[in-house]
C-alpha cells in the first residue's frame, strides 16, 4: 500500500510503525470485586510513579530544571494522600472502575483549580490533567512514552504538538508520518530541524497503518510505503544510502564561508523555535538567528508565561549563540490557533484577523512583558527585536512606544539592558512591501516573510490543497515586491533579510541573490544546501536570471 | 503515647504565600509526622499532607491560616510547621 502526503522533512526513513492514538478513552464499567479494582489502581499508580521518577532523573541529568521541577510536582501529586483516599473511596463505595474513579476525582480538582484567579494555581490544572491521564493510560495500557520508543521507530500520529516533538528521542525515531499538517506546520519544521524524514498531510495514515507495519517514509517525495515488496524496499535502501552520502558531502560545506564566485559575502542565518535549537543552528554553520519564534512559550498551557520564564528562554538562546545576533520575533499568534487563555476566538478569516502585532497592541501588557524579558536578556548577547504583521507605519510607532515604556521601566528599576537593541519588522503584508519607503525610517532592518507575503499577494491559503497549485512564492508579483523591499532597504541603508521558507529553498537561491538579497535565514538543516548554490553563483548571471524570473527583463 | 490536640492561627508573611516551593516544603514537613494535620482558611479545611489540598487553599501573603494537629507527635509537628512559616520558608524578601 502506498500513501500520498506532503513532503515534511527530506530524507528516507525505514522502520517499524508506532501509531500514536491521542484521544483518551475513559472506559466505564460496573465493578464486582472492588478489592481487585483497587489492586489495579495501585499497580497503575506505581507504574506512573516509576515513569515520572525516570523522567525526573533524566531531566536532572540533562540540566533541564524546568522539566525537573514539573516532574517533582507530579511525583508529589501522585503521592497525595487526599487524592488517593478519594479515588479509593470512589472505587469501594461507589463501585466505580479505577479509570473512571481517577478521572472523576481528577476532574473535581481540575475544575477547582481552573476557577482560581491566581495564574500559578490555574496552571496546576494542567499538571493534574497530565497525571490523571498518565494513570488512566497505564490502566488501559495505552501509554506511549515518546522518549522511550524502540530503535528504528516510525511515529504515526494525527498531529504532533510541540510538547510531543520535544520528547522525541532523535536517535530512535527514523521517520514521522502525520494525518494533518502542511509543509510549514510545526511537525514539519521540527522534523527538518531534527533531520528526521517526515511526510505530513496524509489524511488518514493513523487509520491505514497498524502498529508493527514496516514503513518507508520518503520525505523527498511525500510518500509512505506500507509493508513494501522486497524489490521496492531494496530500491529505497539504495536511495537512502545515496541520500546519506549527499548529506555528508554537504556536511563538508559547513565550515566554508558563504561567498559567491565573484566574492560577494552572503550571510546565512537560522530560524529557530526553541532556545535549544541554537545548538543545531551552530552545527549547520549559521551566522546568527534571523528568526526566533517565541510562540512555543505560549503554547500548550493555560496561562501567560511570566517575564522570568521568557527571560530565561531568551537568555539561553543569546548565550548559546555566543555573540552572534538573535532576532527575537514578538508573539505571532492569531485566530487559527486555539489558545482560549489569550482571549482569542475562532474567526472566519483568521489570517486577516486579530493576530500578531494587532493582538499585542490591544494587549499592551502582554507585549510589554515580552519586551521587558527580551531587553533584560539583551545583556547576554546580541539581541534584536522584530515585530510581525506590520501593515503600516502607525503599528511600528505604537509598538516602539511600548518598547520605550519597557526601557523606561527597566531604567527606573536599575535593571541593565542593551540600549542599542536593533528594532525591525517582518515584511509579510503586501502593503508593507509597497510602502517600504515609508517604513524604512522607523526601523533598523526588514525581514521578508515569504510565506504570508505570497499568500496575501496571491490570495491563496497555502494549507488549502484545492488551491495549493496557486501558491507560488516565485510568482513575478511576489518577486517584484521582494525586489522593492531590497531596493528600499539599500537606499535607506537598512539591512534586508528573508526568513520565510523561500530563503531555505535552494532552487530559489540564485534568483534571490540576483534580486540583491544578502541575508538568508532558514531551517538550520537547509543552510549547507543553500550555501552550495551561493558558492557556485556569479552575481551578474544571477541578476539576469532574477530579472527574467520577475519578468522585468 | 497519649494523643494530643493543639491548634494555632498564623498569618503568612512570605512573599509567595502557599505556592510552589513553600507549599511543597510544608507538605514534606507535615508528612514526616504521624499526627493528622489540617489547615483551615476562611472556613475551608484541607489536609496539610495533601499538596493538592494545600495549593487549593490559594493562600497568599497576608492570609490567615488555622493549623490544627491531632496525634501523638502533635506538639512537635506544630513546632516544625511554625518554624517553617516564621522562617518565611527560607524565602528572601525582594
Amino acid at each position: 500500500m502506498t500513501l500520498k502526503g506532503i513532503p515534511g522533512a527530506p530524507g528516507i526513513g525505514i522502520g517499524t510503525a508506532q501509531v500514536l492514538k491521542k484521544e483518551l478513552d475513559i472506559p466505564r464499567f460496573a465493578v464486582e470485586d472492588s478489592k481487585e479494582e483497587l489492586d489495579r489502581f495501585y499497580k497503575a499508580l506505581d507504574q506512573s510513579k516509576q515513569q515520572v521518577s525516570q523522567l525526573l532523573e533524566r531531566a536532572s541529568k540533562n540540566g533541564n530544571k524546568d522539566v525537573a521541577d514539573i516532574m517533582q510536582a507530579h511525583l508529589m501529586m501522585l503521592d497525595d494522600p487526599e487524592f488517593l483516599a478519594k479515588v479509593k473511596e470512589s472505587i469501594e463505595n461507589e463501585k466505580l472502575n479505577a479509570e473512571f474513579a481517577v478521572w472523576s476525582v481528577g476532574q473535581e480538582y481540575i475544575q477547582f483549580f481552573e476557577q482560581m484567579t491566581d495564574e500559578y494555581l490555574k496552571a496546576r490544572a494542567a499538571d493534574l490533567k497530565d497525571i490523571t491521564e498518565r494513570i488512566i493510560r497505564n490502566l488501559t495500557g495505552t501509554l506511549l512514552d515518546l522518549s522511550q520508543l524502540p530503535q528504528n521507530t516510525v511515529l504515526v500520529a494525527r498531529d504532533l504538538a510541540p510538547s510531543d516533538t520535544a520528547q522525541i528521542d532523535r536517535e530512535h525515531v527514523v521517520g514521522l508520518v502525520t494525518d494533518e499538517g502542511g509543509p510549514t506546520s510545526h511537525v514539519a519544521i521540527m522534523a527538518r530541524s531534527f533531520q528526521i524524514p517526515a511526510v505530513v498531510g496524509t489524511k488518514n495514515a493513523t487509520g491505514e497503518i497498524k502498529n508493527g507495519d514496516l514503513l518507508v517514509v520518503d520525505g523527498n517525495e511525500g510518500i509512505v510505503e506500507v509493508n513494501p515488496a522486497e524489490d521496492s524496499l531494496k530500491n529505497y535502501e539504495q536511495k537512502q544510502l545515496q541520500w546519506k552520502k549527499e548529506q555528508s558531502d554537504l556536511g563538508e560545506l559547513i565550515t566554508v564561508p558563504s561567498v559567491t564566485k565573484d566574492g560577494a559575502q552572503v550571510k546565512l542565518e537560522a530560524n529557530i523555535g526553541r532556545p535549544e535549537e541554537v545548538e543545531i543552528a551552530l552545527k549547520f554553520g549559521a551566522e546568527g538567528v534571523g528568526l526566533f519564534r517565541t510562540e512555543f512559550l505560549f503554547m500548550d498551557r493555560n496561562t501567560l508565561p511570566s517575564e522570568e520564564e521568557q527571560f530565561e528562554a531568551y537568555k539561553k538562546a543569546l548565550e548559546g549563540m555566543r555573540g552572534q545576533v538573535v532576532t527575537i520575533r514578538t508573539l505571532d499568534i492569531g485566530g487559527d490557533k486555539d489558545l482560549p487563555y489569550l482571549g482569542l476566538q475562532r474567526e472566519n478569516n483568521p489570517f486577516l484577523g486579530w493576530r500578531a502585532i494587532r493582538y499585542c497592541l490591544d494587549r499592551r501588557d502582554v507585549l510589554k512583558t515580552q519586551l521587558r524579558a527580551i531587553l533584560r536578556a539583551s545583556v547576554y548577547g546580541k539581541a534584536a527585536v522584530m515585530f510581525p504583521m506590520i501593515s503600516s507605519v502607525e503599528e511600528v510607532v505604537k509598538a516602539k512606544e511600548v518598547l520605550e515604556e519597557a526601557k523606561a521601566e527597566l531604567r527606573e528599576e536599575g535593571q541593565p539592558f542593551d540600549e542599542h537593541v536593533k528594532v525591525g519588522i517582518m515584511v509579510e503584508i503586501p502593503s508593507a512591501a509597497v510602502a517600504a519607503d515609508l517604513l524604512a525610517p522607523e526601523v533598523d532592518f526588514f525581514s521578508i516573510g515569504t510565506n504570508d507575503l505570497t499568500q496575501y499577494t496571491l490570495a491563496v491559503d497555502r494549507d488549502n490543497e484545492k488551491v495549493r497549485e496557486y501558491y507560488n512564492p516565485l510568482h513575478p508579483a511576489v518577486l517584484r515586491l521582494i525586489k522593492r523591499v531590497i531596493d528600499v532597504g539599500n537606499a535607506f541603508g537598512k539591512e534586508v533579510a528573508m526568513c520565510g521558507e523561500l530563503a531555505g529553498d535552494d532552487k530559489a537561491t540564485e534568483i534571490l541573490l540576483g534580486l540583491g538579497l544578502q541575508v538568508f535565514s532558514m531551517t538550520p538543516s537547509s543552510i549547507p544546501r543553500v550555501k552550495k548554490v551561493v558558492l557556485s553563483t556569479n552575481n551578474e548571471e544571477a541578476q539576469a536570471i532574477a530579472k527574467k524570473a520577475a519578468a522585468l527583463a | 503515647m497519649e494523643a494530643q490536640h493543639v491548634e494555632t492561627e498564623v498569618i503568612l508573611t512570605n512573599p509567595t504565600g502557599l505556592h510552589a516551593r513553600p507549599a511543597s516544603l510544608l507538605v514534606q514537613t507535615a508528612a514526616k509526622f504521624k499526627s493528622n494535620i489540617t489547615l483551615e482558611k476562611e472556613g475551608r479545611s484541607v489536609s496539610a499532607k495533601s499538596i493538592m489540598g494545600v495549593l487549593s487553599l490559594g493562600a497568599d501573603k497576608g492570609s490567615r491560616i488555622k493549623i490544627s494537629v491531632e496525634g501523638e507527635d502533635a506538639e512537635e509537628a506544630l513546632k516544625a510547621l511554625l518554624d517553617l512559616i516564621h522562617d518565611n520558608f527560607g524565602e528572601v524578601e525582594s
